[in-house]
């Protein structure tokens, strides 16, 4: 024999299927290690979507859920409330247009939420973290034209009640807006988005 | 077996020691017998402090670790009790954080060395690439770094560079949160950087500076001159333009890491802080996911790269500009892996290159400083534009090189090495 008893077809494939083998052994190790990495069980609980009922919200009222440790509310705008809002001065604020990242992107227009009448804002000033307080009517705080909505108390910030920031204060950007969906008409779930169409 | 070839000790225990671990060959391969031209200058001096560095920051960073604690409740307070509490924390913090910019600064420098005489040029393309990847990953390690004293913009910063993978179509805000490990940065998030600073990155790194020495002493040094000096060998086969390493350049290397380390020192004991630019000043209030820094920016050594992501505020067709930026970031630490393919010139160093090459390479180094003065500052429209401008000379520099190289007329290059 030529070669001295060596198969080298044989060996080729020998050779072939033991590197497959291997090569799926490495990938299956690979799994737990890249899968470890996906958020726990714990943090996951943590960061769960919550649930918000709204049937027995009126209008012009304001609930509060928790979400990631974040205050958010949820406040049903009354018709009068949309047109203060809508037909405010843009000049008065900083991006009347929410053009910052600071919502999803199916929420748009100068109402920024995905119903006219139900907002849903993180509650938590974007300048140094405070809980601005509610101050819905055209009466709650000392200013020319007041539109209603929020005035933080630490520093001094105002936002319409869609959460826009007004110019010349300390806050740099609107308030955040989460994630949410409306389950039902009456139920909210804040932290999912909703669904693409 | 071992090779019967190899150079072993006479007697006594260096050749007990040599019939079992080659180390007089050894130390002759990279020491005693690697010769060295003989006409390096100031510029040679950055490879031997990185390495000092490179010791300076795993010797501090173990003692560090002995104090520390990785968690999202205890880690701001762990690193105010090294400072106050622990016998000399201060001093080995402040030494590890100088560590990081000096590592940095001296990185730079040994680079722009590389570029200026052309030492990544055939047939040193891969003592180049293992350098860049030790640079990309003393760039992750420095990130993941700054993470841990759990500070403002120890948590801001992350979140914009953690951000940054989220831009990435369709797979990015699962990447982001597969990289977090949490839905926002989190104690995970920190724990995880925590072991990738401490344990992995580290130890991939020290391969890599190994391989980069391998790959180094396989073809020998460059030069000023960039030429060849093992053309030129007396009748011994030493290299005539070559001395070697050990003692000479051992003793050069001594003198440049006393100076180095007087500055070093100076640094250490007098602005630790380096201006809000070692230390940002936002990291001495513990981290807090409610309130965001007026100003977020990168430490130093990332802000050219931090200023080409924000000069790209234009969409491309479909792309945003989000991942736009991401993009041209990331293209251009890639573009300098291929840099000794881009490089048409028959000559390496500057000396000898044409008047293209040398305004070329004046021109990158101002844009790349005027990106680092940009993305330390916040933006306006007038520094979006120069921004802008910079990076298309910063891109023009390699992606033009292969023109400019071969268009110009270089100068004869010497036989022998000069000064």
């Amino acid at each position: 024999m030529a070669d001295n008893g060596v198969n080298k077809g044989r060996r080729r494939l020998l050779l072939g299927a033991t590197t497959v083998v291997g090569a799926v052994g490495a990938v299956g190790v690979a799994v737990p290690f890249v899968a470890s990495w996906q958020p726990s069980a714990r943090a996951r609980a943590a960061g769960a979507p919550v649930q918000a009922d709204i049937s027995k919200l009126e209008p012009g009222q304001r609930i509060t859920v928790e979400w990631r440790g974040r205050p958010v509310w949820i406040v049903k705008r009354t018709q009068d409330m949309i047109e203060r809002t809508e037909n405010f001065d843009p000049a008065r604020l900083v991006d009347p247009d929410s053009t910052a990242p600071q919502q999803p992107p199916y929420v748009t227009g100068p109402l920024r939420s995905i119903r006219p009448d139900i907002s849903v804002l993180i509650g938590i000033c974007t300048h140094l973290g405070c809980s601005p307080l509610f101050r819905p009517e055209p009466d709650d705080v000392d200013m020319a034209a007041w539109p209603g909505g929020y005035f933080c108390p630490c520093h001094g910030s105002y936002f319409d009640l869609s959460g826009r920031v007004f110019r010349n204060v300390p806050a740099p950007s609107n308030l955040e807006v989460p994630p949410y969906r409306f389950e039902t008409d009456d139920i909210i779930i804040v932290g999912e988005d909703e669904e693409v169409a | 077996m071992g090779n019967p070839n190899r150079v072993k000790a006479e007697s006594g225990i260096m050749r007990w020691v040599d019939d079992r671990f080659p180390a007089t060959q050894m130390w002759q391969d990279h020491l005693s017998k690697y010769y060295a031209p003989k006409n390096f200058n100031f510029w040679y001096f950055f490879g031997s402090l990185a390495m000092l560095l490179l010791v300076n920051q795993i010797l501090t960073g173990v003692w560090l670790t002995m104090s520390y604690n990785p968690s999202g409740e205890g880690a701001f307070a762990s690193v105010e009790y090294i400072m106050r509490d622990v016998e000399y924390g201060w001093l080995i913090r402040y030494m590890h954080s100088t560590g990081a910019s000096a590592f940095f600064v001296v990185i730079y420098l040994h680079m722009f060395r590389a570029l200026l005489y052309g030492s990544y040029k055939a047939p040193r393309e891969l003592v180049w690439i293992f350098g860049m990847a030790i640079y990309l990953l003393l760039m992750a390690e420095a990130f993941m770094g700054y993470l841990l004293p759990w500070g403002q913009m120890s948590y801001w910063g992350a979140q914009v560079i953690i951000s940054l993978f989220a831009t990435i179509p369709f797979i990015g805000p699962d990447l982001a949160q597969w990289i977090r490990g949490d839905f926002l940065i989190s104690g995970i998030t920190l724990n995880r950087f925590f072991a990738l600073h401490v344990v992995a990155l580290p130890i991939v790194i020290l391969a890599l500076v190994v391989l980069h020495i391998i790959a180094l002493h396989e073809v020998g040094s460059n030069n000023p001159d960039g030429i060849d000096i093992k053309e030129k060998k007396d009748e011994s086969g030493k290299p005539l333009d070559g001395i070697p390493f050990h003692p000479y350049y051992t003793v050069k290397d001594i003198f440049g890491v006393a100076v180095f380390l007087f500055v070093f020192a100076m640094v250490i004991f007098y602005f630790p802080e380096g201006g809000g630019y070692f230390l940002e000043r936002p990291n001495f209030e513990p981290a807090n996911p409610m309130v965001t820094p007026d100003h977020i920016a990168p430490v130093w050594y990332f802000t050219p790269f931090y200023a080409i992501l924000r000069a790209i505020t234009f969409d491309i067709g479909p792309l945003q500009a989000e991942f736009l930026g991401v993009v041209f970031m990331g293209g251009a630490i890639a573009v300098l892996f291929v840099l000794p393919w881009l490089d048409r010139s028959p000559v390496r160093s500057m000396r000898y290159k044409g008047w293209m090459s040398k305004v070329a390479l004046l021109l990158f180094a101002i844009s790349f400083v005027i990106l680092g003065i940009l993305g330390a500052i916040p933006a306006t429209p007038i520094r979006t534009a120069v921004a802008q401008l910079c990076t298309v000379l910063y891109f023009a520099f390699f992606l033009l090189m292969p023109l400019y190289t071969k268009l110009e007329k270089s100068k004869p290059v010497p036989e022998r090495v000069t000064g």
